[in-house]
Formats: structure tokens, C-alpha cells, sequence
């Protein structure tokens, strides 16, 4: 039966409605970031055209002193402090989350595959300041007792963060080893290969990029990390002499000064130029992401 | 499975928004009602609302106010922010607050001196810092030269200042602290602070836990946040002198400064009042109470 005419044009009414509010939606994220990634840059640009800063000083010099005369902004420190402790979180978290996603996927009987899903969303969820907290009522008295001073620390940071992005890492890497058709892991085994061959040369290879996108993640997450990791490096304005030295991050700067600086000082552009900086180390990040995305499309 | 997590996360948090702002409206309604009648009674009144925000050393104070304030004035509504001095400063300079709270006069925030000429600054409290060391620290004084030397890396044990044999662990609030400017400004004078040794933490309350769990751990603190009892932790005397109202007066203890709160222009009607009530003798004992120092006691 022909539906009737009103019928037809409630029905193109809601589809026009439906379209119009999905596009709505759409383009208002679109809005937003680009609004967003302008006034960052905006604000991040004014240390140069305002505030007469160098790029070169911020960038490669260490001496960060705005309350000087004359002021120094150079946050090399800080740059080289989110470098370490994000690196160092992935150097410790990496292979554990590898190992876990093996285990989970090849090894784990049901039941414990079944208990571990919901603990590793559970540590997503949790809070950074909980982590921050544990690490400081931990953590910080550990590192102290195994290195002598304060405790506060890069190891102590890289530890935190390293828990933090554990788990990010681990769903990522699970799903690309599930990915892995089962028919590589037969026709290994048909081979004549244990599975411990089968596993290390044949499945975690053709999961690389699903792997490497977890990876990479895990790096996102873990140098746009401020509150946890402020709370247990130190944020001692100098560079790290070892691992059990306290040190500054990008991060730890921004939550700590940008609420105590006023708008248009020299100081102020500053802290909105790190805050750029970090942004644009994100979206290398992304860059990094889709690029190996793009090849395991190929 | 995630499209539909989110969604519902979306709807759920677009409730409470709704939900919320429902609460709002109601509040308002309730209150203005209800204090049209008290208000009838009095013979000065006042009415509007009056928003605050920038120090958190100040906060808890004006906050306290704003409660008595409002008991008082039934048709004033007061909201205290935090922030930190910074926003405090920079709120009332745009004319998003009434009273910008600082720990520091409005000009030596900013550099613009045009803009910093509209900006009145007015004291309403007085507050004390404390040097406070990791209980294990056996020193119950120091004088201002030692806490120099402390401060700028000089003097690197407890033993150099008639301790026992200890590292001495250094702890400062960021460089854009007020809490930390007051302590360059009236103790550490011309030495620098050096930043290269120690740790910093951002807040009095990270400083206290840090101080109580690190051995041989020395920093400051406003005396505000040291009401109570505390575990692990003790103030030490400058120069033999202890942070009472009496010692600050006669200029024997240094470490103090005042708290401001900054209108931008003269302030009036229910902003004036306010800030009068904060500095009144009615007020006075509360301010005592919270560990600042009452105005009419410094003047």
C-alpha cells in the first residue's frame, strides 16, 4: 500500500531533522577544536610578538627564573622532565602490558580472562589524583628509603604514570592479538612450532601495528599527564642528575603557576606557550597514530 | 558498545546540568522570598549579590564571612572562589568579580600601571607564616640569617645550625606563590631562593603532608593551616620570637603580611559593606579563631 502523503512528508520532515541536527552536531566539534587550537596559538605566539621572549631561549636554555631580573623563561627543564617520565613510563609499562595481552589472550583461563576486563577499565577509571595520592603516601617514602633524599622523584613519576597508562596500553594490545585470524596460530601449530614460537613469532608480529597504536597512546596519555605526576616529581627546577632526582614537567608548571599569573605579563604568555607546545606534541602523537594506522590498512 | 556508553554518559550528564540549574533557580526563589520580610525589619539593609574569587590563603576567611554576612543580610547572596591571587587580580581587573582576593597588593601583580591605578586595594586581615620542620628536627629556633643560608642552599645540614646530623630537605611553594612572595619579602630579604635543590609543592596543604612525611623536611606555611592538631610536624621560632599578634605588633616576628581584597573602583553599597564587615570588631574573634590576624588588632 502507498503510504499517504502526509505520511511521506512527516517521514522526509524527520529525516531532513535527524540529518540537520547530526550536522549540527558535527560541525560544533569541528568549531570547537578549531576554536580551541587558534587561541592557544594566539595566546601561545604573544611570549614572542608581545612580550619580546626568544624561541630559541625557551626552547634550548634551562634557566626558567620569572621572578629575575631580568626574568629567564627558558624551559628546557620542563620539556626534557615530560620527555623522561613519559618515556620511562612507557619503558616500564610496555612490556608488562605485551606480557598481560598474551597472557590474557593465549594463556589465562576464561574465568581469570573474565576477572582481569573488568580491573584494567577499573584502573582506567580511577582518578589521577588517587594515583597521585598513592604515589605520594607510597611510593615517595619507598623511593626515599631505597635512594636516600626526598623521594620525590623522576623514578617516582615514571612509576605512577607507568600504572596510569598500563592498562590503555593493554585493552589495545589484547584487541590486536584477538584480531590475529585464528588460522595463523593453527597453521603455526601445524608447523610443528610450540606455542611460545607461535605466540612471540607469529602472532605478536602480525598485531605490531594494533600494538604500536596502544603504544603510542599509552605515550599520548602519559605526556598530557599533569595533576599525578606533579604530585610526586619534586618540581625542582633543575635536571634530572639520575633517577632519583626531582625534576619539572611541562605539566607540573601549568597547574601550578597559571592560576597565580595575570593575563598579558610576560610570565603569563610563557606558561600559554608551554601549554601550545604541549598541544602540538599531542598532535605529533596523532600524527604518529594514524601514520601506522594508514600502513596497517595497506 | 562505546557509541552507546557515551551517549548515555552524554544524556545522564545533560540531566544532572538540567537538574541542577532547576535546584538554582529554586534557591533563589526561596531565599529572596523568605529574606524580604527579615530585611523589612532592619534599619540599614542591603541586597544584590557580591562575587569573589583569587586567594585560597584568603578563602577559607571570606568564606566564613560570606556565610555571617548572609545571616545578617538575608537578600545579599555571596559566592568565594578560589583561584589564587593571580585570578583574583585578573577577574576583578575584567569586572567578572566584585572582590578580587590577594596576597599581595594589586600592583605588584600587574604590570600595567594604568590598569593597576583602577584597582583599590583593601586590607582586611592580617595572616602569619610559620617556618615548620619534620618533627625529627631538633631546632626549635632560627634566625633570620640561618633560614638565608637554609633557603639558598648554603647551609645543607641540621648539624650547621645546631641540629643533629641530618640532610636538610628543602621545600618551596612555586615561584608565583603569594604565601612564597611574603617569605622573599620579609625573611629572605636580598638572598635568592634557590630552586635547584629541594622540591616544590603547590598548595599549603601539599606543603603540610610533604613536611610531616619527609625527614628533615623544612618549608612555610600560613598559620592559618596550622589550627589543630598535627601530626609529624612543628613550627619553629625566628629570631627567639614565636607568630603571636602581640610579637608581630612590636615587630619582633617578621613573617606576615596582609590579606586584600581588591574592588575595582571605590567599592559600594553591599560591596563596602561587606568588606567593612570582614575588618569589624563583630567579626574580629571569628578571624581569630581561623588563625588570621583581626585588622583592628594592627591598627
Amino acid at each position: 500500500m502507498q503510504p499517504t502523503y502526509a505520511k511521506r512528508r512527516h517521514r522526509r520532515l524527520e529525516e531532513w531533522m535527524g540529518r540537520t541536527f547530526a550536522g549540527i552536531c558535527g560541525w560544533l566539534i569541528v568549531l570547537i577544536t578549531v576554536t580551541m587550537i587558534v587561541f592557544l596559538a594566539a595566546k601561545g605566539i604573544q611570549s614572542f610578538t608581545d612580550s619580546g621572549l626568544s624561541l630559541s631561549d625557551m626552547l634550548l636554555s634551562a634557566h626558567w627564573d620569572p621572578n629575575g631580573t631580568p626574568p629567564k623563561y627558558g624551559a628546557l627543564i620542563f620539556i626534557v622532565g615530560s620527555m623522561l617520565v613519559s618515556l620511562g613510563a612507557l619503558l616500564v609499562s610496555a612490556p608488562l602490558a605485551l606480557a598481560l595481552a598474551i597472557f590474557m589472550n593465549f594463556i589465562a583461563p576464561k574465568w581469570l580472562v573474565s576477572l582481569l576486563k573488568p580491573v584494567l577499565e577499573l584502573l582506567v577509571g580511577i582518578p589521577s589524583v588517587v594515583y597521585g595520592w598513592l604515589g605520594v603516601t607510597l611510593l615517595v617514602p619507598l623511593v626515599r628509603e631505597w635512594f636516600g633524599g626526598s623521594g620525590f622523584s623522576l623514578l617516582a613519576g615514571i612509576i605512577v604514570l607507568g600504572m596510569m597508562i598500563l592498562p590503555t596500553i593493554t585493552s589495545i594490545a589484547a584487541d590486536a592479538l584477538a584480531n590475529v585470524p585464528k588460522a595463523y596460530m593453527e597453521a603455526s601449530y601445524g608447523l610443528g612450532s610450540t606455542r611460545w614460537q607461535a605466540i612471540s613469532r607469529v602472532i605478536v608480529p602480525a598485531a605490531k601495528t594494533g600494538i604500536a597504536t596502544g603504544v603510542v597512546l599509552g605515550l599520548a596519555r602519559a605526556f598530557g599527564e599533569a595533576l599525578a605526576v606533579q604530585m610526586v616529581i619534586g618540581n625542582t627546577m633543575r635536571l634530572p642528575s639520575g633517577l632519583d632526582s626531582p625534576t619539572a614537567t611541562l605539566t607540573s608548571i601549568l597547574t601550578m603557576d597559571m592560576a597565580n599569573t595575570i593575563n598579558g605579563t610576560p610570565w603569563n604568555n610563557a606558561l600559554w606557550t608551554l601549554a601550545f607546545l604541549l598541544l602540538l606534541i599531542s598532535f605529533f602523537f596523532i600524527a604518529v597514530i594514524r601514520l601506522v594506522g594508514q600502513r596497517k590498512e595497506r | 558498545m562505546w557509541s552507546k556508553r557515551v551517549k548515555f554518559g552524554l544524556a545522564a550528564l545533560l540531566m544532572t546540568g538540567a537538574l541542577a540549574g532547576c535546584g538554582q533557580t529554586d534557591n533563589n526563589n526561596s531565599s529572596s522570598a523568605g529574606s524580604n520580610e527579615g530585611g523589612a525589619k532592619k534599619e540599614e539593609t542591603y541586597s544584590g549579590t557580591i562575587s569573589l574569587a583569587g586567594s585560597t590563603a584568603l578563602q577559607p576567611l571570606a568564606e566564613e564571612a560570606a556565610n555571617a554576612f548572609m545571616e545578617k543580610y538575608p537578600d545579599v547572596s555571596i559566592t568565594v572562589q578560589g583561584g589564587g591571587s593571580g585570578t583574583g587580580v585578573n577577574q576583578v581587573a575584567a569586572g567578572a568579580v566584585q572582590i578580587g582576593n590577594s596576597d599581595v597588593p594589586a600592583a605588584e601583580k600587574l604590570d600595567d600601571k594604568s590598569k593597576a591605578s583602577e584597582l583599590i586595594d583593601h586590607k582586611v586581615a592580617g595572616i602569619a607564616f610559620a617556618i615548620v620542620v619534620n618533627d625529627d628536627v631538633k631546632i626549635d629556633n632560627l634566625t633570620t640569617e640561618q633560614i638565608q643560608g637554609i633557603f639558598s642552599g648554603k647551609i645543607k645540614n641540621w648539624k650547621e645550625v645546631g641540629g643533629s646530623d641530618e640532610a636538610i630537605h628543602v621545600i618551596n611553594r612555586p615561584a608565583s606563590s603569594g604565601t612564597r612572595a611574603t617569605f622573599e619579602k620579609t625573611v629572605m630579604k636580598d638572598v635568592k631562593i634557590n630552586d635547584a635543590i629541594g622540591t616544590v609543592q603547590d598548595s599549603n596543604g601539599a606543603v603540610e603532608q610533604a613536611i610531616s612525611s619527609t625527614p628533615g623536611a623544612v618549608s612555610y606555611v600560613a598559620m592559618s593551616y596550622l589550627i589543630g592538631e598535627k601530626k609529624n610536624l612543628k613550627t619553629v621560632k625566628i629570631n627567639g620570637a614565636e607568630p603571636t599578634v602581640e610579637n608581630i605588633r612590636t615587630e619582633k616576628y617578621p613573617f606576615w603580611s596582609y590579606e586584600y581584597m581588591i574592588t575595582k573602583g571605590e567599592a559600594k553599597d553591599e560591596v563596602r559593606a561587606f568588606i567593612d564587615f570582614v575588618k569589624s570588631e563583630e567579626f574580629a574573634s571569628t578571624v581569630k579563631q581561623m588563625g588570621y590576624i583581626p585588622m583592628t588588632e594592627l591598627e
